[in-house]
């Protein structure tokens, strides 16, 4: 198959390291059988059970999963843009490289990763900043009907990214957005679908969106700190806000870090909110993103090569990317697991 | 003392209006939509949302269902029966794989794991094209099942499915149930999935949000308008809108419409969704 996906070991795995046991199991399968013979059908009816359980959603692995994956790559390295349009390459060549060469050189396609990287150093920090001092100001006990505040940040979370941008996009027409009117009766008009205000306005989609969501998961980063630490750099004479940077924040940093590259990673394939702006914009082009130009290059100009080497791309980085979080936060919790 | 005091209450006083300012920073829009929602045209394109005339919210309803013959309440069934009835599959899928990751050993279990949890992270945009053209092999191209299959896959919910039978199903009550000569598979069905529910009812939850929120499958795979979820159809709308300025009304109240039940579930079922983010934060 080829799929080139090689599983960045997974977070949990480090309990449970790949153990092939074969038949003498300790702990989970002591039974009540002794003879060695009831011992190896009862084995191989917990083996069925397992499989019975796995097989649905591993068929459904292999078929919207790995299969597509797989015919991406291949998609990537066969098909001749040149001479298939429509329906597919009418005879599949080996074309190498060519379809890699083309999307890397194509302007427009490192334009838009230049531009979701440009996004990810505006969003970023300004999601971690801000989810980091509100979980910090929940945590410190001096909030107000806490509950409350939370379900309100966490709020934008259920609202699905398509209608999150239409909410948006209307607050940023002049005519129905009351903000933009109390401006411009001010004096004070505003374009905010314009050259340089653009990437700032989708980035406050996004960042409405996630805000208490990230919020939420470093609150519950907090809480599970250890008690007496927090108590002990109190009783030290800190106050709260130097309990708060340099005694909760360093304690919480994987979880930081974490946030950070996960929201880096979902940030390379942002889609929903450019492509509903871009209905009302032309400053976004159909080629804004990454995501957007894999879908213009299949569906609007049937370049399947193009498509596939550019979705090949795009994986890399995502599978880079994965492999970072997991190399990071292994190092970042091992030696706290051992304190 | 009385100085620490005094800071201590300027303390309390900033750190309650920085939280106040955030809170109306997520909740403002929404209330914008709510208003938006109930206003007649007049109002809302002339800005004067505060105003108490212009209220006008049940034939606000009406316009919406009323507008192309009445394709939003196609649309609104469709999303349901795509979000609930996928949700409710994938929840059963996922669930049972997790639950056996987590009670059988088998060699090679972390690295087919690891496939798992590989598969969380990447892109549908990489899948689409694939995806589209198996579909199309097949000849289920925009149909209900070329977008209904995709959604119930995931990979999320296995590994919550795992966590979670790692918490709430206790060794020791399966081998006593094995010892009562319980058959592996009733195993799992009679004695395990009870203790799973709650977990079961998470990964569904977020499953059923995943899919209600989905719309680049069905941009990809659907081309008659019948077969649309709500977030497709309202994409379309406002595309129409951007010409015909009729649409935008229809836009906001299909908009908030579409809403609802995710925060009415939200509210309701709040427990579930934090020990799925309590899941997946800790890790």
């Amino acid at each position: 198959m080829g799929t080139g996906a090689p599983p960045p070991a997974g977070p949990t795995t480090p309990d449970t390291a790949t153990a092939p046991t074969p038949s003498p199991e300790p702990g989970s399968v002591r039974r009540a059988r002794p003879a060695p013979s009831g011992r190896r059908s009862a084995r191989r009816r917990e083996l069925f059970a397992c499989g019975v359980l796995m097989t649905p959603f591993f068929a459904l692995l292999t078929a919207v999963f790995l299969v597509p994956v797989g015919t991406a790559v291949w998609l990537s390295l066969f098909a001749d843009d040149r001479t298939g349009l429509g329906f597919g390459p009418p005879n599949p060549s080996f074309v190498g490289l060519r379809s890699y060469l083309a999307v890397l050189a194509d302007p427009t396609f490192t334009a838009g990763l230049g531009r979701m990287l440009l996004f990810c150093l505006i969003y970023i920090p300004l999601l971690v900043a801000g989810s980091l001092l509100l979980a910090l100001l929940l945590d410190s006990g001096a909030v107000r009907l806490r509950a409350w505040a939370q379900l309100g940040l966490y709020l934008p979370h259920t609202v699905p990214g398509l209608i999150a941008a239409v909410i948006w996009l209307y607050l940023y027409t002049p005519g129905i957005s009351p903000v933009l009117d109390l401006l411009a009766r001010g004096g004070l008009g505003v374009d905010l679908l314009g050259v340089d205000t653009v990437l700032p306005s989708l980035v406050n989609v996004v960042l409405w969106s996630n805000l208490g969501y990230n919020t939420v998961i470093l609150f519950t980063a907090l809480r599970a700190l250890p008690r007496e630490v927090v108590e002990a750099s109190v009783v030290d004479g800190a106050g709260p806000v130097r309990t708060a940077l340099l005694v909760k924040t360093p304690q919480i940093r994987s979880a930081v870090v974490t946030v950070a590259l996960f929201s880096l990673i979902f940030t390379l394939q942002l889609f929903t909110e450019p492509m509903l702006l871009s209905q009302s914009t032309s400053m976004i082009d159909s080629r804004f993103s990454p995501s957007m130009y894999i879908f213009d290059a299949a569906f609007n100009r049937n370049s399947y090569g193009l498509a596939a080497a550019a979705s090949v791309v795009l994986l890399a980085c995502t599978i880079a990317l994965s492999y970072a979080i997991t190399r990071w936060t292994n190092r970042a919790t091992g030696p706290e697991e051992e304190r | 003392m009385s100085a620490s005091a005094a800071t201590r209450l300027t303390g309390r006083a900033a750190t309650n209006t920085v939280v106040a300012v955030f809170v109306l920073y997520t909740l403002l829009p929404v209330a914008w939509l709510v208003l938006a929602a109930a206003k007649d045209a007049d109002a809302l394109f002339s800005s004067r949302l505060l105003s108490l005339e212009g209220f006008t919210p049940v034939s606000n309803i009406g316009d919406l269902f009323a507008t192309d013959g009445g394709i939003y309440g196609r649309w609104y069934l469709n999303t349901l029966v795509y979000a609930v009835g996928g949700a409710a599959l994938s929840a059963l899928v996922s669930t049972a794989c997790g639950y056996a990751f987590s009670t059988y050993r088998f060699r090679h279990k972390e690295k087919l794991f690891g496939l798992v949890l590989a598969a969380v992270m990447v892109p549908q945009t990489v899948l689409a094209l694939p995806l589209y053209l198996l579909a199309s092999s097949l000849g289920v191209v925009n149909t209900f099942w070329a977008v209904f299959i995709p959604l119930l896959f995931n990979p999320f919910g296995v590994y919550l499915g795992r966590i979670f039978s790692d918490g709430y199903v206790p060794r020791e009550v399966l081998e006593a149930a094995r010892m009562d000569g319980t058959g592996e598979l009733s195993l799992y069905f009679r004695v395990a999935f009870g203790m799973l529910l709650p977990g079961a009812v998470t990964v569904f939850l977020f499953q059923l949000t995943a899919i209600w929120n989905n719309f680049f499958l069905p941009m990809v795979m659907l081309s008659d308008q019948e077969l649309y979820p709500v977030t497709l159809g309202l994409y379309n709308w406002n595309s129409a809108a951007t010409t015909s300025p009729e649409y935008y009304p229809v836009v906001i109240t299909g908009s908030l419409l579409a809403v609802l039940p995710l925060i009415v579930a939200f509210l309701m079922l709040q427990r579930f969704w934090r020990s799925g983010l309590t899941a997946g934060a800790v890790k």
